[in-house]
């Protein structure tokens, strides 16, 4: 059974359509990569899939459950976690606070859930508390082996999130994903604007992520990172999927047509 | 001493507008809403612990106690229900829909309670006072301004000490990548201005009990408390605290020197510190 699969996952901003029929697939313990260049439509389907666009419920599926149309914080309370492009931390808080609101809302029991799983009974809506059911995002990472994965946020954990340096910050992106305990971790364009010495750290850890039980895709610019870590790579051009494979199994040919077009 | 004595009633005078404007800084720093109808929401407090008192027969400080779920409820029905549709990159709908509100609302409660002018009657305790030495202070000019200062330190905790005040500053700073670590952005609001509505029946209290109101005082309330937030710097409920100092020394002394030049003098004071600190006293940074 596929953890994670979208079929025929189309997704448009107003006018634009940005994804044509995507189709990909990520089972258990896997990781994937998504390479292409820029505006292949890598981060809409990453959008997509957390439901920061809303899609029609049946071209994304999580767990055999239908999700396209559900909001982001119900999906990610059924464990699909996101380390967006650009980080995102959340000036206003520290490092810690930053990292502990990743888990605060996880397992969907707060107040709003309560009462939304009432009312859906009588509007027909989705009913957040049986869609999280399956996810207490109990499990390995707390903020300790957070700290421990990442020592240098400890020392760190009183400053304002947005006052580290870029890989830091990343540190602090990737342990917030990480404190719901995700069964999916999607990480968006992780290496992009950081030193190679930096993105190394980074991916170092990438295998403690994995031992932990969460299958991950990551989104790529960096074609020789994205393979050197992955089990299987998907490469998009203008919004579909141009190639699919083991990365020892497809040449660099390949990936330069898939990535650039026959004509480049 | 009688310039001392002005001061301090002035000071007191500034709890008054610490507590109208505390609500109306809350909504503002988590959702960019400035709502134009803050001042009737007080008013429409008021009359809501005066109908209780009337009522139930119940002191006044009770009677609030009652009110202040009902403002809890009725605030997260009109986050959820109204305002949120008006939150997105234009800051023009939710201005027209909180002027809306604000008309709305003066014309209900002048068809309900008419315009003759009101006041929650607190007995004794209106006409009470302490002195210290020459000086002398009345125990509900007090009250407001200890209220002023629970209010704020309470809000303060909860905004730095909380899971729920994590989760405002973090709607605040990002609402998309909120919604990322399981935040919905529109309960959040509505949290906000449910808790806003408890700020605004204690405004209320103090409001019917310290001088006579009718449905039309609510504007200018709303003005008094803008202006202090904009003198304290936005995001600062300390300096919301020294922007009503501000204009309740100005009021008073203005009065002192001429009964006239009462409103005057506050709005001339404000004008005096935007001249010398466009972002206010204590504006936050970023």
């Amino acid at each position: 059974m596929a953890l994670l699969e979208t079929d025929g996952l189309t997704a448009r901003y107003g006018d634009f359509q940005a994804l044509f029929g995507v189709d990909i697939t990520l089972n258990e313990g896997e990781t994937v990569a998504i390479i292409g260049a820029n505006g292949a439509g890598k981060t809409t389907l990453m959008r997509s899939i957390t439901g920061v666009l809303r899609n029609e419920a049946r071209q994304i599926r999580h767990k055999d459950v239908e999700i396209g149309h559900l909001p982001a914080d119900t999906i990610m309370k059924r464990g699909i976690a996101m380390v967006p492009e650009g980080r995102k931390l959340f000036p206003s808080l520290t490092v810690e606070e930053n990292l502990i609101i990743g888990g605060q809302h996880k397992g969907g029991r707060d107040l709003g859930d309560r009462i939304d799983s009432v009312l859906s009974r009588f509007t027909g809506g989705p009913d957040p508390m049986a869609l999280a059911a399956g996810h207490d995002g109990m499990g390995h990472w707390t903020l300790e082996t957070i700290y421990a994965l990442f020592p240098i946020l400890r020392e760190r954990r009183m400053t304002p999130g947005t006052a580290l340096s870029g890989g830091q910050q990343q540190m602090v992106a990737i342990g917030r994903a990480l404190m719901s305990n995700p069964d999916v971790l999607l990480c968006d364009e992780i290496s992009l604007g950081l030193a190679p010495v930096v993105i190394r750290d980074i991916y170092a850890a990438l295998p403690k992520i994995r031992e932990s039980g969460a299958s991950v895709i990551v989104v790529e610019q960096d074609i020789s990172q994205a393979l050197a870590v992955a089990d299987r790579v998907y490469c998009m051009m203008e919004g579909r999927i141009t190639l699919e494979g083991r990365p020892d199994a497809i040449s660099r040919d390949d990936i330069h047509a898939a990535y650039f077009g026959d004509a480049a | 001493m009688i310039w001392l004595d002005t001061i301090l009633q002035g000071v007191l005078l500034g709890g008054l507008y610490a507590l109208f404007a505390a609500g109306l800084s809350l909504v503002f720093g988590i959702m960019r809403l400035v709502n134009l109808a803050h001042g009737d929401l007080i008013v429409f407090g008021a009359y809501m612990i005066l109908i209780v008192v009337s009522v139930l027969g119940l002191h006044p400080f009770l009677a609030a106690l009652v009110a202040a779920p009902v403002m809890f409820v009725f605030g997260w029905v009109l986050q959820k229900a109204v305002l949120n549709r008006t939150l997105g990159d234009d800051i023009l709908p939710p201005l027209l829909v909180t002027f809306g509100l604000s008309i709305v609302l003066q014309n209900g409660l002048l068809e309900g309670f008419s315009a003759d002018s009101q006041r929650i009657s607190m007995g004794a305790l209106e006409t009470a006072s302490v002195s210290v030495g020459p000086i002398s202070a009345g125990v509900l000019p007090l009250m407001t301004f200890a209220s002023a200062i629970l209010v704020i330190v309470a809000l303060n905790q909860l905004f730095y000490r909380t899971a729920i005040g994590r989760a405002f500053r973090a709607t605040s700073d990002d609402p998309v990548t909120a919604s990322l670590m399981g935040i919905r952005p529109d309960r959040v609001f509505a949290t906000a201005t449910a808790i806003a509505m408890l700020v605004v029946t204690i405004a209320a209290l103090y409001l019917g009990t310290r001088a006579n109101f009718d449905p039309n005082v609510g504007p200018a309330r709303l003005i008094y408390a803008f202006e202090a937030v904009i003198i304290g710097g936005l995001g600062s409920l300390w300096g919301t605290l020294a922007g009503g100092i501000i204009i309740g020394v100005a009021q008073t002394l203005g009065a002192a020197i001429n009964p006239e030049w009462q409103i005057l003098a506050g709005h001339v004071a404000f004008l005096l510190v935007l001249l010398i600190r466009p972002r206010g006293l204590f504006p936050r940074g970023h």
